[in-house]
């Protein structure tokens, strides 16, 4: 193509995208456009299904029925958000498998958080509270985002979301109004997810690379810090609502801004998890690369059954 | 014996214990649209024993509820067939496993939710929706790994193999059933077995799959007496109810 054609394809797109115009999968976008969604996306799906893992390790002791059942259905709507996210990946030319083998050799990355491990029963409370309510606020933005199969996706994700986020704070609330154990249970689990929760928005804006060309490119619509201020501001008056004590001695809340000050985020930890240093990393990882692996028998059947019907019903 | 309560019950906790063995596969299926499905499935399960093991309660009158039935009791309390306690060892078992029950309850349900017990009849009817879909899903499998590989053909003719020892016990009868069909609670149960058969021949003669020699069965489930299997179960199930007697969750 030549170099004033690809000049003015870019100022249509960029003119699309500026006057709000949604970018569909057969119109034509820049190269790096793509590979940022695809990119983003892919890392969505599979934080989506790495995320089952954490929930899952709790399925088979949930203390009741109800709750074996809620988390059932929770850890089920994260594997369709995987699926329809996958599917949004493909509109883009991505294909479904190799985005996952990106993951399982460690050139995907997915959100850091679902490598901490989910030690107690309250675990479940907290990352529906904290970590679905964090992935709200982050997602709710991409509703608007420029590309029309992600924002359609985020819509219906955010709906399920929100019903995640509402039950995640339900348990936490039964358990603070619950038998002292069951507060220090609760109480715990906040300890350890507050500030992995913090760091899912990312690093600071200063450090954060892709921010100024996603905004631009209106596939991200506020910054990492502005998304983390708001999680903060509407989470704090949460967890005093239901006596639980936020682990941050620098909390205060700011009369002249309106929003909550808190202290500084360990970013070394931040990166010594992305780097794969995270207490389950390893484990989340390998059990992703064992269902493929342990399925692969099961998948060759079900192409070679499809092959054998197609053959059969064209003799017939 | 209150065999009111001893059915539902024997209904109930064939329920969990299948609903748990399909939870466990939750984040390790072999494609993600099946991870979906087992776990949509397990919570159908789920679903069911929660409403059996409530109206088990009832029709006890002791004040136990239902997370008190699936949560509190001891091994040789529960009164599941042995089939829905073994493990899932692969995903070809975890489908035979599967598909052998299904074949059995959609024709009990079929029977149940013509039932005068009211409230039997209802929650039978409400089941038997669901499975029909998943006796749809576990034969397709079941036919698919028959039919599919020379590797998946011998793993499903093993996982049958295995499991066919478990099934006669799914037509086990005794004082209970019969008081009840006696009294007009529950109808009678004939055929039950023949149309178990009539569906398992076909979904397996599609599968190219040989039903076993041996005639020999297991059976103890409906009596209490388990496999080695169940105690691992409740270790997991009942963790937190024992380990914090009395909350609420």
């Amino acid at each position: 193509m030549k170099e004033e054609d690809r000049a003015i394809l870019e100022q249509n797109f960029q003119a699309k995208i500026d006057n709000d115009i949604r970018i569909e999968p057969n119109d034509w976008m820049p190269d790096a456009y793509r590979e940022t969604l695809i990119r983003q996306i892919s890392q969505h799906a599979h934080s989506e299904i790495v995320g089952m893992l954490p929930e899952g390790n709790w399925i088979t002791r949930a203390p009741n029925l109800r709750r074996k059942a809620v988390l059932l259905a929770k850890v089920q709507d994260e594997a369709g958000h995987g699926l329809y996210l996958y599917s949004a990946t493909e509109t883009l030319g991505a294909d479904r498998e190799d985005t996952i083998d990106d993951l399982h050799s460690g050139k995907a990355k997915y959100s850091s958080i679902f490598n901490y491990p989910t030690l107690s029963w309250a675990d479940m409370g907290a990352i529906g509270w904290l970590v679905d309510g964090a992935a709200i606020m982050n997602q709710v933005p991409l509703c608007r985002c420029s590309y029309g199969p992600y924002a359609r996706a985020m819509v219906r994700v955010c709906k399920e979301e929100s019903f995640h986020q509402r039950q995640g704070f339900e348990i936490m609330m039964t358990l603070a109004k619950g038998s002292p154990e069951q507060k220090a249970m609760a109480q715990d689990a906040l300890n350890r997810f507050w500030w992995p929760a913090l760091m899912m928005f990312g690093p600071n804006d200063a450090e954060s690379k892709h921010t100024a060309q996603s905004m631009k490119w209106k596939i991200k619509r506020h910054t990492n810090d502005e998304l983390r201020q708001q999680f903060v501001d509407v989470t704090v008056p949460q967890a005093e609502l239901i006596g639980l004590t936020v682990p941050d001695p620098d909390l205060k809340f700011n009369e002249q801004t309106g929003h909550y000050e808190y202290g500084e985020i360990n970013w070394d930890e931040f990166w010594q998890v992305v780097k794969g240093n995270g207490p389950c990393n390893k484990e989340r990882v390998d059990a992703r690369r064992k269902a493929k692996e342990d399925g692969l028998w099961v998948r060759e059947a079900a192409t070679a059954y499809a092959a054998k019907k197609k053959l059969r019903k064209q003799a017939s | 014996m209150n065999s009111l309560f001893e059915y539902t019950l024997r209904l109930g906790d064939d329920s969990l214990m299948i609903g748990h063995r399909l939870s466990e596969w939750c984040g390790h299926g072999p494609i993600l649209e099946e991870d979906i499905a087992m776990t949509n499935i397990a919570l159908d399960f789920v679903g069911q024993a929660t409403s059996l093991l409530e109206l088990a309660g009832k029709f006890e009158g002791k004040g136990r509820s239902g997370d008190d039935l699936a949560f509190l009791r001891f091994d040789r309390d529960y009164k599941n067939v042995l089939l829905v306690e073994q493990p899932n060892v692969d995903f070809g078992v975890t489908m035979m496993r599967q598909f052998l029950f299904d074949a059995y309850r959609k024709p009990l349900f079929e029977r149940l939710q013509y039932a005068s017990n009211k409230e039997i009849a209802a929650i039978a009817e409400k089941s038997l929706k669901e499975t029909k879909y998943h006796l749809r899903h576990s034969s397709e499998w079941v036919i698919r790994l028959g039919d599919g590989t020379e590797e998946s053909h011998t793993r499903i003719q093993e996982a049958l193999d295995n499991l066919w020892r478990y099934t006669g016990e799914l037509f086990y009868s005794d004082d209970v059933d019969k008081e009840l069909i006696a009294a007009g609670e529950i109808p009678s149960m004939d055929g039950l077995e023949k149309e178990w058969r009539q569906t398992v021949n076909e979904v397996l003669a599609e599968a190219t799959l040989k039903i076993p020699e041996s005639d020999w069965q297991f059976d103890g489930g409906r009596k209490g007496m388990h496999s080695e299997h169940l105690g691992y179960i409740l270790t997991e199930l009942q963790y937190m109810q024992r380990a914090y007697p009395g909350l609420e969750w």
